[in-house]
């Protein structure tokens, strides 16, 4: 056998290259404006450089400059898919810096409100992690509801997205009577549209091949890294904000919170699915209790909170209060204070450090998605180039609140 | 353990930390629900250590510098943290100025690593031993720090598409500058002469 080594035809060896390929910033699946430079070996990804900042806007800088009211616009512009969970973290840090108590049927309406954003959110992030691994028909239908719900922001607030409605003390305007009615009526169908949903994603065979073991987190990664939301509790953690650290109403809500068991795409997927019914579930009861408790959506602390217009047309004292706030704003005691909720997409914190005057000293925004993509890299790791998009889309980026 | 913790409890828990520190953290105060530690800048990896596996902070939820010009030490830079296991969250703050160094935590908690390259990006604060310290939320080729005081808040440069020459192209800035009402009133003590506040001494 010796002999027939010689009559191999030698074959000129390949030479190997690795390939370094730009993916985005204009890319579908790259969700908004992201950067990824990637190094592969063939199909497999070796490295991923994420170059952040296409979105970068300066707010923590524009906020310094502009009073505390004036500063609650900028939240709804971080995480655009769902913004009063964000104007949640920074009206709780200012209410705990000034002392401020919430009538309760603000906290109600804040905490439907948020909810309303979670199931906003996971919409929009289910479905587009489904068209990142090739469906279609997925966004189409949750937009539908999506679009039903941008309605009710735009009932209570006037706008479909950039709401401003959350402030200091409370919430600006109450809520009709027939909005919380509709509002109800809606989750309480909202079962049919998801489980459509769930039966064309959840068992499809395509999906399933292309996110389980996928982009795994172990416990032990997914803590070292500072994750938290849907990609600790994808990875079996029981860990959420709205249980382990109350605000506002949550304590009295019966909610359950899904956890995953194996820390991969999928579980994430499922965990997104779960999550959506338990918000539907903490808005029926929201609703009903709103229906029963009539009173105040504002602190009536005049100091912090404008007065009624009606009362303004009347009282000297009212119109000096409306004049005062919203020219020169109200001012804060000095110190600093960090205050975080869950939102959609984990947790969402605002690091607020005030100098006694009517603007921030220092406002740092603590976005979630951040700590989660600067793990882009080793998790991407030995996957094919495929994979990337299916690990961002689970990984539920928006760049709004990434860049800042 | 229930939340929010109590200012004793936070404040039993500070004490023990400093006494385990072994000069790592020298201060604990509490305000507003927060539990806030101080340190020397220099033993910040032995504290986040101490804190990471003796008292639990499992997490490093965020990492941060605030600014005060006045200061010969310039800069706080912020470590937050947070333990799930016992339900606690605390504030640790070190100083530095322009020039010195803090060591880097991303051998503690990796993500600190972009952290770290915001702090350096938006303060110019530097972080000794980290292996990629680029900027990372400003443009390429960015100049300056822009969350420090002494950076106005309109930048310095401006980009718009030039037709001509088919490309985008950077200006100085020419908008309008920013006005930042004086909201101190009168009798709040202004430092400054009114027009007319000359007369009165005349006489």
């Amino acid at each position: 056998m010796a002999d027939d080594a010689s009559q191999i035809p030698v074959v000129p060896e390949t030479p190997v290259r690795k390939f370094n390929i730009n993916f985005g910033p204009q890319h579908p699946a790259a969700h908004g404006v992201l950067r990824l430079v990637l190094e592969l070996d063939g199909e497999v990804v070796e490295r991923v450089d994420p170059h952040i900042g296409l979105l970068h806007r300066g707010t923590e800088k524009l906020m310094e400059y502009r009073t505390y009211l004036q500063d609650i616009a900028y939240f709804d512009r971080l995480d655009y898919v769902a913004p009063m969970n964000q104007e949640h973290a920074f009206c709780l840090a200012i209410e705990r810096l000034l002392g401020v108590d919430v009538p309760i049927r603000a906290q109600l309406i804040r905490v439907m409100y948020c909810e309303i954003g979670r199931v906003l959110n996971h919409l929009l992030n289910v479905t587009t992690q489904a068209m990142d691994v090739g469906a279609l028909t997925p966004p189409l239908w949750g937009f539908e509801e999506r679009e039903k719900l941008m309605v009710f922001y735009e009932r209570a607030c006037g706008a479909r997205l950039h709401a401003n409605y959350f402030r200091p003390g409370g919430v600006h305007q109450d809520l009709t009577e027939s909005l919380i009615d509709d509002i109800g009526a809606w989750a309480k169908a909202f079962d049919r549209p998801l489980n459509d949903i769930d039966k064309l994603i959840t068992g499809n065979r395509i999906f399933k091949q292309r996110n389980v073991d996928i982009g795994v987190v172990t416990k032990e990664q997914a803590l070292a890294w500072g994750f938290s939301g849907v990609m600790v509790r994808g990875s079996g953690i029981e860990w959420d904000l709205r249980r382990s650290q109350p605000y506002e109403c949550y304590n009295d809500l019966e909610f359950d919170i899904p956890i995953g068991l194996n820390g991969d795409c999928y579980d994430r997927y499922l965990c997104r699915m779960q999550e959506m019914r338990e918000s539907a579930k903490i808005i029926i009861q929201c609703v009903d209790r709103l229906k029963k408790t009539p009173g105040p959506v504002m602190t009536s602390d005049n100091k912090v909170a404008p007065p009624r217009r009606g009362e303004m047309k009347r009282s000297m004292e009212a119109l000096i209060h409306h004049f005062k706030l919203y020219t020169e704003g109200f001012r804060t005691p000095e110190g600093e204070i960090y205050a975080s909720v869950e939102a959609p997409k984990g947790e969402f914190g605002v690091y607020l450090v005030s100098n006694g005057t009517n603007k921030p000293y220092r406002c740092k925004i603590r976005a979630p998605g951040f700590a989660h993509l600067s793990a882009m890299d080793w998790m991407n790791r030995g996957h094919m180039l495929a994979d990337v998009s299916a690990v961002l889309g689970s990984l539920d980026i928006v760049f709004g609140e990434v860049d800042r | 353990m229930s939340w929010p913790a109590t200012e004793d409890q936070l404040l039993t828990l500070g004490e023990k930390i400093i006494q385990a520190s072994h000069g790592a953290v020298t201060g604990a105060s509490y305000a507003f629900g927060d539990l806030t530690l101080t340190g020397p800048a220099d033993k910040i990896v032995p504290a986040l250590t101490l804190l990471r596996d003796r008292f639990g902070f499992q997490q490093m939820i965020d990492l941060t510098a605030v600014d005060y010009p006045d200061r010969a030490l310039r800069f706080d830079v912020v470590y937050h943290l947070l333990s799930l296991t016992q339900n606690l969250r605390l504030r640790l703050k070190v100083q530095t100025d322009e020039d010195t160094p803090v060591d880097t935590v991303s051998g503690v908690y990796p993500n600190a690593n972009w952290y770290e390259r915001e702090a350096f990006d938006m303060y110019g604060v530097f972080f000794d031993g980290h292996d990629d310290l680029r900027r990372i939320l400003t443009d390429y080729g960015f100049h300056g720090h822009p969350l420090r005081k002494d950076f106005p808040m309109s930048g310095y440069v401006e980009l718009r598409y030039d037709d001509e020459l088919k490309r985008v192209v950077y200006e100085p800035v020419k908008s309008v500058e920013y006005r930042n009402w004086d909201f101190q009133s009168p009798w709040e003590g202004a430092d400054y002469v009114l027009p007319g506040d000359d007369k009165a001494e005349a006489k």
